[in-house]
């Protein structure tokens, strides 16, 4: 059984605490996120595929006394695969990257990604690949016991950080947040204060 | 010596340096290029700059934002056939207002050796211009600080994106045979 892909969000984010940064992917994960409750440590983003997992490493590179998580879906962790390696070169202590994994394109109508066939072997296996980008604790999370093992973790966060969350193919309704680039990211830095 | 020689003596790699360090960048992402390989030096030899070697350069547009984000200064080296791959990372840059800094090292337009250069290198200028980009062009190693200068003001102070092209005829020809 698969989970649900809000649920999972809402566990990973419960009392979250001032010091996690949050960087959604664009789609799914960000309309996620926003459901979860909006906070002004969230950099929700509309755009930039392929982009969230960089923006998390300049971030946790930046910030090193806080937490930095970027939850993205499968298709923008694929766009942007490179950045598992930087990140596996870098790896910064403060940083976890959790893909939110559905094996299909839900925003545009449900089109199998690459990873959709991992489990018979035919699809792209992300724990593999950040595993052979050198990020050490790679998590494998597929049910509420793993998904409460992942928020654990991301609570004591201590070491660069890589898991994959099988969630169910649906659709929840769209929750959208704020949009505006310029006051998303000024509230922001307002909020962390730099 | 003559004028001439004193202008070529100057070692431009270490003045964008010194420019890094008075602007206080404190991450630089990076493709390798020839062009670059000095400053590149020296910022893997500095402990107060994060290097950051790139698989892609639209993964420095993205690193640059999250560093903005995070109160720090970042700045981003890439060939000229870099560019071409930030495109659509660039709409980051310019939704959100985020500083960003590109130093473009120049191939395909001088004594080029190698044609499959000339496509990207021959369109970085109207490429900047659509992006909304400011351009500074140093041609000669006396240009290269100011300007270095000026695009870290531009970049900022307005919190806008800037590059730097470094033009081919200042790094020199690309010795093919050894």
């Amino acid at each position: 059984m698969k989970l649900e892909r809000r649920a999972a969000m809402a566990t990973l984010l419960a009392d979250r605490g001032d010091d996690l940064l949050v960087v959604p992917g664009l789609g799914s994960t960000c309309w996620d996120l926003a459901a979860a409750g909006d906070n002004d440590r969230n950099f929700y983003l509309w755009g930039a595929m392929g982009g969230a997992a960089m923006i998390g490493l300049g971030l946790a590179l930046a910030q090193p006394g806080k937490r930095v998580a970027v939850i993205t879906g499968d298709g923008e962790m694929l766009m942007g695969l490179g950045a598992l390696g930087t990140i596996g070169i870098q790896r910064p202590a403060n940083l976890a990257v959790i893909v939110f994994d559905n094996g299909v394109y839900g925003e545009t109508g449900m089109q199998p990604s690459h990873t959709h066939g991992r489990a018979d072997r035919t699809g792209v296996d992300l724990l593999k690949v950040a595993a052979g980008c050198g990020i050490d604790l790679c998590l494998d999370v597929a049910d509420e016991a793993g998904l409460a093992d992942l928020a654990g973790r991301l609570k004591g966060l201590n070491g660069t950080l890589f898991a994959r969350v099988a969630i169910e193919a649906a659709e929840p309704p769209r929750v959208l947040p704020e949009r505006d680039g310029v006051v998303l990211k000024q509230r922001f830095r307002a909020a962390i204060g730099v | 010596m003559s004028g001439q020689a004193v202008v070529q003596d100057i070692d431009w790699p270490e003045r964008l340096y010194q420019t890094f360090k008075r602007a206080g960048i404190r991450q630089v992402g990076y493709v390798p290029d020839a062009g670059h390989a000095k400053l590149i030096d020296r910022c893997r030899a500095d402990p107060e700059i994060r290097d950051v070697v790139l698989t892609t350069e639209e993964e420095g547009v993205a690193l640059a934002a999250g560093a903005w984000l995070g109160g720090e200064r970042a700045a981003l080296l890439m060939q000229s056939s870099g560019l071409g791959n930030c495109i659509n990372m660039l709409s980051l840059a310019r939704s959100c207002r985020f500083p960003l800094l590109m130093l473009i090292t120049m191939r395909g337009e001088w004594e080029e050796f190698n044609p499959w250069q000339e496509p990207m290198g021959s369109i970085v200028e109207p490429v900047l211009k659509l992006c909304e980009a400011e351009i500074y062009r140093a041609r000669k190693p006396d240009e290269v600080e100011g300007l270095a200068e000026r695009a870290v003001q531009t970049v900022f102070g307005g919190e806008r994106i800037a590059a730097l092209l470094l033009s081919q005829e200042l790094i020199g020809k690309k010795v093919w045979t050894k």
